[in-house]
């Protein structure tokens, strides 16, 4: 898929210099599944691998073997490393007009439960728990609408000041570009807005699955993969770093979420402002495709550690616990993922489509979790600096 | 040879000698010492452990099958006198709460069973202090004159108590039980079998030593029992290395001697919520997995593993089978004991054979004694 955006490289202090795998040392023993044995020698050779190589990869049944490969990736970019953050999300409206098929949480104006929060509001939230050093405010919501470019500059800025410690990471391509339209503005324009306004990274949603067969049948009225990865170069350009997503376990294939990681790798070698990828499994419930099968545990840690390999240009592969449930988060940390995301303390968007994990986790528990599972938890801050005394 | 492990390849060159030589011993499919599973359980790689597990599954179980066995967790009271410092389930004598199953309630749950393809009961109730031989005899005779089914039933702990209200050695309380129609008995009430970690979680239980008494006659007589560990809650590392050899001891006695013997190992982790032991914490996924590996290294005399979904999920429970276990353990149309310390999982014959179908095994129903259905 070549429609990655093309745009010159720039060096930002908040967009690191991208580092691909060096050579890894496998233990070939583990592999147990011949078709990822060449795989692997690419890999020791510290060659990149190519779409038949991914395809091999999320095609495996060999846990052991895919847990095996991605450990050695992971080792080779964060060591024994595990990350957390202390967030908080907020969702400052529920009202959509994407409507997307996979989605519980969207509301219409008129419905019960549709809300958009005042800047007030929004700064009430953020500055509950006040004695909680939060180091980052996830912030995303919908397409609303009504709501003008004033008000997400407004909402930036009412957070801002009751949290200025707090990094501010908002709004997913799929708003930056609703924004630019209800203004008639350039996307480029409105992130330099936003930026001024205390924005300073940017989440990974909207990314869904690019393949445009899926895609129609998921969201057909949100923008398509190629401009989701413009606008990520223009955030990367401008030294507002991102992350990116994939929503999987729904009616995507394998070659499918082979093609998304690829582009995604694209990307990063033109831009280099994704810090970490987060692969986020589908929930059904409450949402039109409920009839679906949860994903199951292999399917889950086959994606993470395809992703730790074919990503060699991405710094960070997210666990996201909300997702998988803690349980399995917890083993992702031996399948190529080496951060949790964090505490969160409420999360809503996953909830409403019948997770049932809690909706926070605690400092302390996600350090448990980590040292359990044989690693070494680091708080980290927006950008991935280490926050541990 | 250079071994090709992870934890001891070259990029791990300065790795401990003790581990080296548990892995290779382990690669091997020697024999284990508890030195040498304490060492693995405490030190080696995640992935090496599911590696060395999963081909010591192939070598018990050589077909590419998981199992499990339709049944009904069936708690005839939660009228207790043990008082265990883990349990959320039980209600002491006298107090709120407390409750017999009626006749007509037991027959109507097994009736139920059997109407569900259900191939047997597991049927467990508490200490109760009036309930002993004789009157669980009765039951028995009752279940299999009205409701005939497999009753995979009590545990050490209730023999123990039983006879001992009755003023009846365990030998002649196990030939009543057994001729009443008793068929096997489910390994509860092991927790730990080290009486110090007893004494702290389950001071009114037998001893460990009564209740491996009771297996080895059980075994004896001709009944197949399991074993199960809960783990997690008081206990060392080398304690829990302490009851696996304690295990593996007996079922060498029993191999050799007896005409019954374990059938399975069913670890799970101590959960909690409700429990006197409301502030420890609970033991993780990777503690689960790395447990579940070493006993199936460790236990080389016990031909299955039981995966433990009700106390990990369906995620864990799958990749329970790439870490040792060939068994999904029972449908559980229900559960009580486990859901009243705050696990609520659930599992489905159609889950179970997608879960293990996804791995490339086919998931076949068992009964009692891992016969195919």
């Amino acid at each position: 898929m070549a429609f990655a955006a093309s745009q010159p490289k720039t060096h930002h202090s908040s967009v690191t210099a991208i580092q691909l795998l060096p050579p890894l040392q496998i233990p070939l023993g583990l592999i147990g599944d011949p078709a990822l044995r060449p795989v692997a020698d690419k890999l020791a050779a510290g060659r990149r691998l190519d779409r038949s190589d991914g395809l091999a990869l999320m095609t495996s049944r060999d846990l052991i073997g895919l847990g095996a490969l991605a450990n050695a990736a992971r080792q080779a970019k964060n060591g024994r490393q595990a990350y957390y953050v202390v967030n908080r999300h907020l969702n400052y409206s529920n009202v959509c007009v994407n409507r997307c098929a996979f989605c519980a949480f969207w509301r219409s104006p008129q419905d019960e439960g549709a809300y958009a929060l005042s800047s007030d509001e929004a700064a009430v939230l953020a500055s509950e728990d006040a004695g909680l050093e939060i180091s980052e405010l996830h912030i995303v919501g919908s397409c609303h609408p009504d709501l003008p470019l004033s008000y997400y500059l407004e909402l930036l800025r009412a957070i801002k000041a009751v949290r200025p410690q707090a990094a501010l990471k908002a709004f997913t391509p799929v708003e930056i570009d609703h924004m630019a339209r209800m203004e008639g503005m350039e996307t480029r324009q409105v992130l330099q807005l936003l930026q001024k306004a205390g924005l300073v990274a940017m989440p990974g949603g909207g990314a869904e699955i690019f393949a445009p067969k899926p895609r129609a049948k998921l969201c057909p009225r949100k923008i398509s993969g190629q401009r989701w990865l413009e606008i990520c170069a223009e955030a990367h350009e401008l030294g507002i770093p991102t992350n990116a997503t994939m929503l999987y376990g729904h009616i995507e294939t394998p070659e499918d979420r082979v093609e998304h990681l690829f582009a995604l790798r694209e990307q990063q070698d033109l831009s280099g402002g994704f810090n970490a990828f987060i692969p986020l499994a589908f929930h059904s419930q409450n949402t039109v495709l409920n009839e679906l099968e949860p994903t199951t545990a292999l399917d889950d840690l086959r994606v993470i550690a395809s992703s730790r390999l074919i990503l060699d240009n991405f710094p960070h592969i997210k666990a996201y616990w909300v997702m998988l449930g803690e349980k399995l988060a917890q083993v992702a940390l031996n399948f190529g993922a080496d951060d949790l995301d964090g505490t969160i303390i409420k999360e809503n968007i996953t909830h409403s489509a019948g997770a049932t994990t809690s909706v926070g986790l605690s400092e302390e528990r996600l350090r448990t979790m980590i040292q359990a599972a044989g690693f070494k938890p680091v708080r980290r801050d927006c950008f991935y600096h280490s926050l541990e005394a | 040879m250079e071994s090709a492990l992870s934890s001891v390849g070259r990029e791990r060159r300065g790795v401990d000698k003790a581990l080296h030589e548990a892995l290779r011993a382990a690669e091997r499919g020697n024999r284990l010492s508890t030195g040498q599973a304490l060492t693995l359980l405490a030190e080696a790689d995640l992935l090496d452990l599911g590696h060395l597990a999963h081909a010591a599954r192939f070598r018990h179980n050589p077909e590419p099958v998981v199992t499990y066995v339709v049944d009904r967790n069936i708690n005839t009271t939660n009228i207790c006198l043990s008082g265990c410092r883990f349990c959320a389930f039980y209600r002491p004598p006298g107090a709120e709460g407390g409750y017999e199953l009626t006749r007509e309630e037991l027959g109507r749950k097994i009736d139920e069973t059997l109407a569900l393809g259900g191939t047997q009961i597991l049927m467990q109730g508490g200490l109760h202090p009036e309930i002993g031989i004789e009157a669980t005899c009765r039951t028995f005779r009752f279940i299999k004159e009205h409701h005939p089914i497999h009753i995979h039933g009590l545990s050490p702990p209730e023999v123990v108590h039983m006879a001992a209200l009755d003023g009846m050695p365990l030998d002649a309380a196990l030939d009543r039980l057994i001729e009443a129609g008793l068929g096997s008995i489910p390994g509860g009430g092991a927790e730990i079998l080290v009486d110090r970690v007893r004494g702290l979680i389950a001071p009114g239980k037998c001893s460990a030593p009564k209740w491996l008494e009771v297996m080895a006659l059980a075994h004896q007589k001709g009944l197949n029992t399991t074993a199960t560990m809960m783990f997690g809650s008081l206990e060392t590392l080398p304690e829990r290395i302490e009851h696996l050899a304690r295990l593996r001891e007996l079922q060498e006695q029993s191999l050799s001697t007896g005409r019954g013997s374990f059938t399975a190992f069913i670890p799970w982790t101590f959960q909690p919520l409700n429990t006197a032991l409301a502030e420890v914490t609970p033991a993780t996924a990777v503690e689960y997995l790395r447990m579940l590996a070493v006993a199936r290294l460790f236990l080389d005399n016990f031909p299955h593993l039981q995966a433990s979904w009700v106390t990990q999920g369906a995620k864990i429970a799958q990749m329970a089978l790439s870490f040792g276990a060939d068994d999904l353990g029972s449908t559980m149309i229900e559960e009580n004991v486990v859901a009243a310390a705050g696990a609520h999982f659930r599992l489905s014959r159609e889950e179970m054979v997608r879960l293990a179908g996804d791995l490339g095994y086919k998931a076949c129903q068992r009964d009692t004694f891992y016969n195919l259905v």
